[in-house]
């Protein structure tokens, strides 16, 4: 009546709803747009790849020529950064995490050390790299081996675990820790017998994901010195080494095209290792989730 | 009554049974005590590495600035260290260009797959959806380096002929699709933390889903939203390895996406490899290149921090 | 002067010989109206919220206290400083003093863990651990260095069994304490808490997350379990403090307002204020 005029309303409605569905088709097509990509990816790489991804390439040693050129000292050093990174980072990422959030009082150095390890998760890896070199290549004088890189990527992980454990350790249920207590336990009893227990499944998921993120690392690993091309397997701590994406990089920089071949099965061997890891990170997910 | 007195028996043992362990146990309970001051050792780690981060850029720049002038640095239009020419201004623009093709890229498709994944998705779709697209944030960055360098950069070339096998754009839109996941999972995240209530009051006065996710989600998430674009966008300045495999190495002070140029971090990488020896110019160098970049990124994690915490508060 | 201080300390030992005679010989009447806790002028506060005023009780053993009182009159805050609990929130400050069996409980001379292996807790919610119900009992044990297995199995068995529960568990003994019923898991909670043969046992609302049956398991169980414990049960539910307690404490606002013989408290009491709550005129 006073100017509403329904026919009106009614016309400018049916514009209103199909610019809603017209925007719903633009927003689920860009959407698909990553997931296309995703999917272009991993199928050119397979593609390429698969040819050259024999057990051949995975038990041989860098050669001049493609056919010949396998992935096993990167394999075999990825594997040994893992062992390395694992015990180094989650003992100091989740003694950080229990010391956050179980003994520290919530004060200003607490939420100092928290800000801190929001920011170095934030910090490029190459970054960590420069670190690696000045620190442990140059000044403890470790030099281009397995143990600078190793040590390198665990500074780089640590965030990542360290903030994984901490949601891991907040969402154990107050009950039973006040349980715990009420029964004379001390506050180290508790955190071993029940916080870590019911933690455990966080932890190790948020742990694997990290590891994953250092197995795909490159950059950092360039810097402080792994090699391109390695003949023998490290035997200590202190030999050189190489690892997967290293090599990847190195294949993918050479100008003949077959190289791209081996550069697209070398990656999926590491695809193939990423994806194992997530899958036990899925499994112990579901397997250990409590019902609390 | 034989039952009885046997607990009656085992009543004292466990509480003597205690008692005596308690006595016992100063021992592991002197070790307990140092429990903490290890943990505490932990946590220090982290405060350490960000000290050596800062020490080791530190030193290593300043030594490197008291053989070159720190304003040449930064006002120089020429990289070329090999021939004795430090000035940064052509890495930065390269890094920039890198940084604006990734966003231009980013910011439209993680926004409106945030808006699909949040607003009209099912929680079946979602479900599937978002962890798909989380799977490019776990993929190693050499390979998407790999990928710009022998699909991507093929592929524009059927488009633009001009381009070079090394060019700024492919490495751009690859980085800006690796970003993607970031800010459509957070920028989600901060979405779906908007109380529904708002959605059903716009819902029940006749508003269409656009209008609700426009008007009334959009700014109410806003925050949590340029948040989640500064982190990524912070993830693009630092990243390495794409734009080493797929956008060169010639600093060049441009902005034509077409040509090959070098980022800081792509520097970082060729002045490391190639045969710089420790303690010379070039070597302190990649400090000084480093302490920029890390200044750059550091600057935009604290301002997404700050904003997100602000939003924080507003709930 | 010498001889004289060397002849009262004489006396003085004599004299506690003799007393500590008497009440070997007479312990089971002392046992009767010996008190468990002697609190005097407690205050308690939170930050500068001040949650408990001057409280004075002495809490009898071998008896079923119970404690009423609206919400919020600081029920469980004076539950859970018998035992020190109270003390995992930060900004706790007390005054005055609390004896248990004649010792300060403050007194840094015993440790908070060596009281609470004392003084056990049940709570509202149950709260077995993620673990399976024979970790659960014999999680106090352990801690306290129980290690044999024969030893606890004897204990989980006898827990268990006091705990008026064992003829349900005692085939699935090593399935998850999750996978019970409410009444089952807050009986499961009881037991771990007389596993490590505690003198008193505070309960926080034991009966309040549960179904009528189970209730009354629980309140059955509380009679059986004074003949060897002290029990100290805050409850919301009157009926239930007038069938099991022997003795009963009326909170208000965080003050102590009557502490009498059950019977006499909610048939004639002597203070207006409870008089009111229990016949419902406020709270
Ligand atoms: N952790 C805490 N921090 C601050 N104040 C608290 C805390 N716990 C309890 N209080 C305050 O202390 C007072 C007493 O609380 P308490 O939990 O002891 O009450 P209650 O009698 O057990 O109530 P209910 O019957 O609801 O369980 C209340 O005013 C409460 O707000
Ligand atoms: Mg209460």
């Amino acid at each position: 009546m006073l100017g509403i005029d329904q026919k009106n309303i009614l016309k400018r409605i049916r514009g209103r709803v199909l610019l809603n569905n017209v925007l719903k088709g633009l927003f689920f097509a860009s959407t698909t747009i990553g997931l296309i990509f995703l999917a272009l990816l991993l199928y050119r790489i397979l593609t390429q790849g698969i040819g050259y991804l024999n057990s051949g390439f995975i038990t041989s040693f860098p050669a001049p020529y493609p056919e010949e050129a396998g992935i096993f000292a990167g394999l075999i050093g990825s594997l040994l950064m893992i062992a390395i990174v694992a015990p180094v980072a989650i003992i100091l990422g989740v003694g950080t995490a229990i010391f956050l959030e179980e003994y520290a009082y919530k004060n200003r150095w607490t939420k100092f050390i928290q800000i801190n390890i929001q920011n170095l998760a934030g910090v490029p890896s190459i970054v960590y790299g420069l670190l690696g070199l000045t620190f442990f290549v140059y000044m403890l004088r470790l030099g281009y081996t397995l143990l600078a890189g190793g040590l390198t990527m665990s500074l780089l992980v640590l965030p990542v675990i360290v903030v994984a454990a901490q949601e891991a350790i907040r969402s154990v249920p107050s009950d039973i820790k006040e349980a715990s207590y009420g029964m004379g336990a001390s506050k180290w009893q508790t955190i071993r017998r029940v916080i870590l227990p019911a933690a455990l499944p966080g932890i190790l998921t948020g742990t694997i994901l990290a590891l994953s993120r250092a197995i795909g690392e490159t950059a950092p690993l360039i810097i402080v010195g792994a090699a391109t091309a390695l003949y023998t397997l490290p035997d200590s701590l202190l030999s050189k080494y190489t690892v997967m994406p290293i090599q990847i990089f190195n294949w993918t920089g050479r100008p003949q095209e077959e190289w791209q071949f081996v550069a697209a099965a070398g990656i999926l061997v590491l695809l193939i290792v990423l994806l194992f890891m997530n899958a036990i990170a899925v499994f112990i997910r579901n397997k250990f989730q409590k019902r609390y | 009554m034989g039952k009885a007195l046997q607990n009656e028996a085992m009543n004292i043992d466990v509480q003597t049974m205690i008692e005596n362990k308690r006595k016992k146990k100063s021992v592991s309970g002197k070790l307990e005590k140092l429990i903490p001051a290890f943990l505490f050792l932990c946590a220090a780690v982290s405060v350490l590495t960000t000290a050596g981060i800062l020490f080791t850029l530190l030193r290593e720049s300043i030594t490197f600035f008291s053989n070159t002038s720190i304003i040449d640095f930064y006002t120089g239009t020429q990289w070329s260290p090999w021939t004795g020419h430090f000035g940064v201004l052509p890495l930065i623009t390269g890094t920039l260009l890198i940084t604006l093709i990734a966003a231009i890229v980013a910011i439209p498709l993680g926004l409106m797959s945030a808006i699909f994944l949040s607003e009209y998705a099912s929680d079946r779709v979602r479900k599937i959806i978002k962890p798909t697209l989380e799977v490019l944030a776990g993929i190693p960055t050499v390979v998407y380096g790999f990928f710009a360098l022998t699909f991507v950069t093929p592929l524009l070339k059927t488009f633009i002929p001009g381009l070079g096998i090394f060019n700024a754009l492919s490495a751009g839109i690859v980085v800006g699709i690796m970003i993607i996941p970031m800010i459509a999972s957070l920028s989600e995240d901060a979405m779906n933390s908007v109380p529904n209530k708002l959605r059903e009051g716009a819902l029940a006065l006749g508003a269409t889903r656009l209008e609700v996710a426009l008007k009334v989600v959009l700014p109410a998430a806003f925050s949590g939203i340029v948040a989640s674009i500064v982190l990524a966008v912070s993830r693009a300045i630092g990243e390495t390895m794409i734009v080493v495999i797929a956008a060169g190495a010639s600093p060049a002070l441009t902005f034509d996406p077409t040509r090959s140029i070098q980022t800081l971090t792509a520097f970082i990488v060729q002045g490391a490899t190639g045969d710089t020896t420790f303690g010379s110019t070039i070597y302190y160098s990649i400090y000084a290149v480093g302490a920029t970049l890390f200044v750059f990124t550091l600057l935009m994690n604290m301002l997404s921090q700050y904003i997100s915490s602000k939003f924080r508060e507003e709930y | 002067m010498n001889t004289l201080m060397k002849q009262k300390k004489v006396d003085n030992k004599t004299s506690v010989k003799t007393d500590k005679k008497e009440i070997k010989h007479t312990k089971s009447e002392a046992a009767m109206d010996k008190n468990v806790f002697e609190v005097n002028n407690l205050n308690l506060w939170y930050g500068n919220d001040q949650a408990l005023y001057e409280i004075n009780m002495n809490v009898p053993q071998n008896k079923v206290t119970a404690i009423i009182g609206p919400s919020g009159c600081g029920k469980s805050t004076y539950l859970k400083t018998l035992n020190r609990m109270v003390e995992m929130v930060p900004i706790v400050k007390t005054s005055g003093s609390i004896k248990y069996n004649g010792e300060d409980i403050f007194s840094d001379k015993h440790s908070v863990e060596g009281l609470r292996t004392k003084v056990g807790m049940v709570f509202q919610k149950p709260n077995p651990f993620p673990k399976s119900i024979y970790d659960n009992i014999a999680y106090g044990p352990r801690i306290h260095g129980v290690k044999k297995k024969a030893v606890l199995d004897q204990i989980v068995e006898k827990s268990l069994r006091d705990a008026a529960i064992w003829d349900e568990v005692k085939d699935r003994l090593n399935e998850n304490a999750f996978g019970l019923s409410g009444g089952q898991q807050q009986r499961i909670c009881i037991a771990r808490a007389l596993a490590i043969e505690p003198d008193v046992i505070l309960m926080d609302e034991p009966t309040s997350a549960l179904d009528p049956i189970s209730t009354l398991k629980v309140e059955e169980l509380v009679q059986e379990l004074k003949k060897k414990y002290s029990i100290i049960i805050v409850t919301h539910n009157m009926q239930q403090a007038a069938r099991i307690s022997d003795k009963t404490a009326f909170f208000l606002n965080g003050e102590l307002i009557e502490f009498a013989e059950t019977d006499k408290l909610f048939s004639n009491p002597s203070d207006k204020r409870t008089e009111d709550y229990i016949s419902g005129r406020f709270g």
